[in-house]
């Protein structure tokens, strides 16, 4: 009777303590994400003063002189909206041209479907940002050099692999029984389309929009070699590098990260979805 | 239309766009690769790589990749492994975990360039301790261990999102019964996890690698913002070539070279972890 109850106990307190230790370790990777971050804050609300100044505290003052210094950096807010054009172009770009070969992908049986999947999983394997190289040749010839529109064309080309397998996994989750039901009910291949898959494709769409915006936004290497006097923000702070001051790059960092933040906040229902029948 | 060619017509847009900006331009950069200074040549190449720069970014970049990718693949299992058994605040904390997922390699580097800069908070943390004297310069040619733990800290915190998506969708994947049937065996939860999760996630395990691994040898701004010179990498030596030098046909080649070690990595995980036929979920 005893000895069971001890083993009981023993038990309880084996299994009490292997939960506190799984408490523990999840606490402490939400901290090792979120962490960083609070301090990239703190530097951003902090008089460029105190920016540079040592040691640091570890509580934001809350004084905005470090992002009115970032908003008045010559150059700086051009880049800022040049990061935007090409983000925004390219995510109209990478959905337009996408989302068709998503829905053909998913409906559709034929000859050379694997060849097609191939092709896009074949851009996978290679680090695309160096094709902004031979690019950068092309570009100058045709006069699309240093445009927000040549750089977006290279942007889509990452960010469309992306766009056809997310595309792809959200159209299979919608039955074709569906559309089926639309045509017998006089819906022809178009209509049932806009009528029934568009509805409840969109908000997978604009996840997977938000998605291409992103990897164009956050794209550093293409964007430093394509763009001179039309930088944008990723290119402009990798040029200013060695010689910014600190309060300067933390301000610069900071941008950088907010559409990151609200991003993953708006797909989080989509990102797993997206992921799941896309990499079989 | 005719619903035989309804299918070659949705996916005509994607296959000319890539045939012009993915296929096309492969052809340019070898062509820029092997044009030297009298006809086709293997002129490039012999510079690029009897550059004295070559063999320590090359080093440079293996060596982070060996590092980096096996931390986060570890941890992003791990990650992935806790999540699935947990009830409560699992949307929550799948949202701090994947925030980085969206963070760009430039933003990472100097988030963590606050840490470890001179007046930076780890710094600020040790003088606060009391563990050092004064403010440490860490990212100087003098700590060469300490810059490059800097670089493989911000890139294990940047990047190991993507891959626990990925596993997290995988896992997803896999049938409840599978699990349950070897409870009912007496598996423990580590023979469960060797004998199903990680034979049932290699698709998932073989995307996440190569994606994780091609990535790993594109570093650039994290080492930009991190190292500057003192660490340097291909990606940085192709920038350089680019605009330093000039020499467009020397970054060409050396982007030939770091496109090959991609593949060639690409074909050894997909052997590697490749999938029975038929013996898919």
């Amino acid at each position: 009777m005893t000895d069971a109850a001890t083993t009981l106990v023993d038990q309880s307190r084996t299994r009490s303590s292997g939960r506190w230790l799984y408490a523990a370790s999840i606490t402490l990777l939400c901290a090792w994400v979120i962490v960083p971050l609070y301090l990239l804050l703190i530097n951003t609300l902090s008089a460029p003063e105190t920016v540079n100044s040592f040691p640091k505290s570890f509580i934001p003052e809350f004084d905005l002189g470090s992002l009115q210094f970032f908003a008045g950096f010559r150059g700086m807010l051009e880049a800022l909206r040049n990061s935007i054009v090409v983000a925004l172009l390219t995510m109209v770009m990478s959905v337009l041209i996408g989302a068709p070969a998503g829905y053909a992908l998913s409906r559709f049986e034929f000859r050379g479907k694997e060849l097609f999947r191939m092709l896009i999983l074949l851009t996978r394997a290679f680090p695309l940002p160096l094709l902004a190289l031979p690019l950068a040749v092309l570009f100058i010839r045709t006069g699309l050099d240093d445009t927000a529109f040549g750089l977006a064309l290279v942007h889509t080309t990452l960010a469309l692999p992306f766009a056809v397998l997310i595309t792809f996994s959200l159209f299979s989750g919608i039955p074709v029984e569906l559309e089926e039901a639309a045509w017998t009910l006089g819906c022809t291949r178009l209509t049932a389309f806009t009528k029934v898959v568009l509805p409840l494709i969109l908000p997978g769409i604009t996840a997977s929009a938000i998605f291409a915006f992103v990897i164009s936004w956050n794209e550093v290497f293409a964007a430093a070699v394509l763009t001179i006097e039309n930088r944008t923000l990723t290119a402009f702070l990798l040029q200013t590098l060695g010689e910014a001051p600190m309060h300067l790059k933390f301000a610069g960092g900071f941008i950088l990260v907010v559409p990151a933040l609200i991003f993953i906040f708006a797909v989080r229902k989509y990102l797993f979805a997206m992921w799941g029948i896309a990499n079989r | 239309m005719n619903a035989r060619l309804l299918p070659y017509v949705l996916i005509l847009p994607v296959t000319l766009f890539l045939g012009v900006f993915f296929l096309y331009p492969f052809v340019l950069v070898a062509k820029l690769a092997f044009v030297g200074s009298e006809g086709l040549s293997l002129e490039n190449f012999r510079d690029v790589i009897s550059y004295w720069k070559f063999p320590i970014s090359l080093k440079n970049t293996m060596l982070l990749a060996a590092v980096v990718v096996p931390v986060q693949l570890a941890l992003a299992l791990l990650m992935a492994t806790m999540v699935n058994r947990m009830e409560k605040g699992r949307d929550l904390v799948l949202y701090i975990w994947t925030i980085p997922l969206g963070i760009s390699d430039l933003a990472a580097g100097i988030i963590w360039l606050a840490i470890f800069e001179q007046s930076g908070f780890l710094n600020s943390m040790m003088t606060g301790l009391g563990l050092s004297d004064g403010p440490v310069n860490f990212l100087s040619y003098q700590n060469p261990g300490i810059v490059f733990l800097a670089i493989a800290l911000a890139e294990i915190w940047r990047a190991t999102a993507i891959m626990l998506v990925i596993l997290v969708a995988g896992i997803g994947l896999i049938p409840k019964e599978y699990y349950e049937a070897a409870e009912v065996f007496g598996a423990s939860p580590w023979q469960r996890f060797r004998r199903i999760t990680l034979p049932m996630l290699r698709p998932s395990l073989q995307t996440a690698l190569i994606l994780r691994v091609v990535l790993a040898f594109e570093v650039f701004a994290v080492v930009a913002a991190l190292g500057g010179t003192l660490f340097p990498v291909l990606m940085g030596e192709i920038y350089a070539y680019q605009f330093d030098l000039q020499n467009t046909n020397a970054a060409a080649a050396l982007a030939l070279i770091v496109l090959a070690i991609s593949v060639v990595f690409t074909l050894i995980i997909l052997r590697a972890l490749r999938v029975p036929k038929g013996a898919t979920i």
